[in-house]
């Protein structure tokens, strides 16, 4: 009986989910209990009856439309910029090998310090934090595309030689269909990165945003309205992740 | 550096077919550069193949047969000698030529017909045509019924003749097959061995293929190229006189079995030879570790 319920399609969403609620349940009763301390973790009630307060005196609605329009730019540029630069990585060996170091550097490097410096170059304005959100994410994504294209294997494209194929057709028909599963690895962890960098310095800088929103409600000590703008967020990332999941689908159906 | 070896060994008086041969392999020898120096792969080998033949090369592992495989098939430049297809000089892969590898080569991103009907759409030629096509290749290995499944989908030996109908599809002069049944059980390997016969029965294919299995070569081919270990040279070529069409069953009869035991005389002392040098050569690994 439970071995058919688990084979259904939707228990592991319907698990997940579950698994949530009991969480939340538990964190309620921990905080309601005297567990958890009530000025330091808000009870999740708190927080869902803080939502219409937010979502109407807050505008959290029109923040969220300006962050996830930031978050879409930077994906934009960091998809088309970063694919880009790994092919090219991949095409010039030399340029490979001198470079490959460095963009493994950047992708561990703190970025967000240097917002100060983005200021001076784009002003206080929402070009800023799509430049940090795609300066961020961009360095995933070039050593991803370079992995997943190096990683084909040498036989399909021996069979794209036997074909006679093209240059250009051995990319568009061979190297990059094989490589698009690490590429969408790398552009799920670029986009990560984006994300958390762009409400990172609307934070920083107090501009706009769900980041400005959530700096508000913490200097106002309103927990239940930064937890629930905190969910907005989490929206957005959700949001970014199933664009990627469905754009994934489309270009290869199957694995 | 090493002496390059290149001293040849008299294959005997060999009974190339009257046709004209559609493919000409002349005095190929192709070396590579290692860390111990340079190593001879191939040295001067010559074969033909006639149109609609199917010819066998057989030899013990490392006597350089994907070396020749490559080569015919225009993978592999810097060599010495001279591939001929059709009265063409060959410079790197020709239409004329089809390949089949040995490891799985179908594109796990698209399913069945897709696959097959790749090389026709980098001809250009129209959708409904191509499926068109493709669906008469689905069907001539046995396949039909399968055509929207991927190859995750499908066993290996379904999707080896996946890449046998996709290379196919292209319809080449000369079809070059490198151990395609190398990774699949011998059962397997024999009835897909039967599938290739009735295919090159029905095409009247010429065929080229690569192989260490003694059995395989002969079942399918007209004739059979035995090769010598490294390096690799031409050391006998036997006609198969078995009647065709042929199916699986004649390996239990006694011409076939003579013809296991004449082409294993050959092939024993080369693949003693590969052994030795192996287990030396792990030895020496050994060493310098």
């Amino acid at each position: 009986m439970i071995g058919s319920v688990a084979k259904h399609k939707y228990f592991p969403a319907a698990l997940g989910i579950g698994s949530l609620f009991v969480f939340v349940a538990l964190l309620e009763l921990l905080i309601r209990v005297g567990m958890i301390n009530r000025f330091i973790v808000p009870m999740p009630s708190d927080i869902v009856a803080a939502f219409p307060r937010v979502i109407v005196e807050e505008h959290v609605l029109q923040r969220f439309v300006l962050t996830a329009g930031e978050a879409f730019s930077a994906s934009v540029l960091v998809t088309i910029v970063g694919v880009a630069g790994g092919v090219v990585l991949h095409r010039y060996n030399l340029l490979r090998l001198a470079t490959e170091t460095w963009v493994a550097a950047i992708a561990a490097a703190p970025l967000v310090l240097m917002y100060p410096l983005y200021l001076v170059i784009f002003g206080r304005s929402a070009l800023t934090i799509v430049m940090m959100g795609f300066t961020a994410g961009i360095a995933p994504v070039i050593l991803k595309t370079l992995e997943g294209l190096l990683a084909t294997r040498r036989v399909l494209i021996n069979v794209g030689k036997s074909f006679n194929l093209t240059p250009s057709q051995q990319f568009w028909k061979i190297l990059f269909p094989a490589a698009l599963p690490t590429i969408f690895v790398g552009l799920r962890l670029g986009l990560i990165f984006a994300l958390i960098n762009i409400v990172g310095v609307e934070f920083l800088i107090n501009f706009g945003g769900l980041g400005q929103l959530i700096n508000e409600l913490a200097e106002r000590y309103d927990l239940a309205g930064m937890y629930a703008a905190i969910c907005f967020v989490i929206l957005v990332s959700i949001s970014v992740f199933l664009l990627t999941e469905r754009l994934e689908r489309w270009l290869r159906p199957v694995d | 550096m090493a002496a390059v070896h290149s001293e040849r060994i008299d294959a005997g008086e060999p009974k190339f077919p009257a046709a004209d041969p559609i493919l000409v392999v002349e005095n190929i020898v192709k070396r590579f550069e290692t860390p111990d120096g340079v190593l001879t792969a191939v040295d001067h080998v010559s074969l033909t193949v006639a149109p609609g033949e199917f010819v066998g090369v057989i030899g013990p592992s490392g006597c350089g047969k994907s070396t020749l495989f490559n080569v015919i098939g225009g993978l592999l430049d810097g060599y010495d000698g001279t591939v001929m297809v059709a009265g063409e000089r060959m410079r790197g892969p020709h239409p004329a030529i089809g390949m089949i590898f040995q490891e799985e080569s179908t594109f796990p991103w698209r399913n069945l017909i897709d696959n097959v009907a790749f090389p026709l759409e980098i001809m250009g030629l129209p959708r409904a045509e191509r499926y068109e096509r493709a669906r008469q290749f689905v069907k001539l290995v046995g396949l039909e019924g399968f055509e929207r499944r991927y190859p995750a989908e499908l066993s290996g030996g379904m999707r080896q003749r996946v890449s046998m109908a996709r290379t196919l599809a292209a319809q080449p002069k000369i079809l070059l097959m490198d151990e395609p049944f190398a990774a699949l059980d011998e059962q397997t390997r024999l009835l897909l061995g039967d599938k290739v016969l009735q295919i090159q029965q029905q095409l009247k294919q010429t065929t080229l293929l690569i192989t260490h299995n003694i059995t395989e070569a002969v079942q399918l081919s007209d004739r059979i190229v035995v090769m010598t270990y490294r390096p690799g040279q031409v050391k006998r070529m036997v006609e198969i006189a078995l009647p065709r069409p042929r199916s699986s069953e004649i390996v239990s009869s006694e011409a076939f079995g003579r013809y296991v035991a004449q082409i294993w005389s050959d092939l024993r002392e080369e693949a003693s030879r590969g052994l030795s040098d192996e287990e030396m050569g792990k030895l020496r690994e050994g060493e310098r570790r």
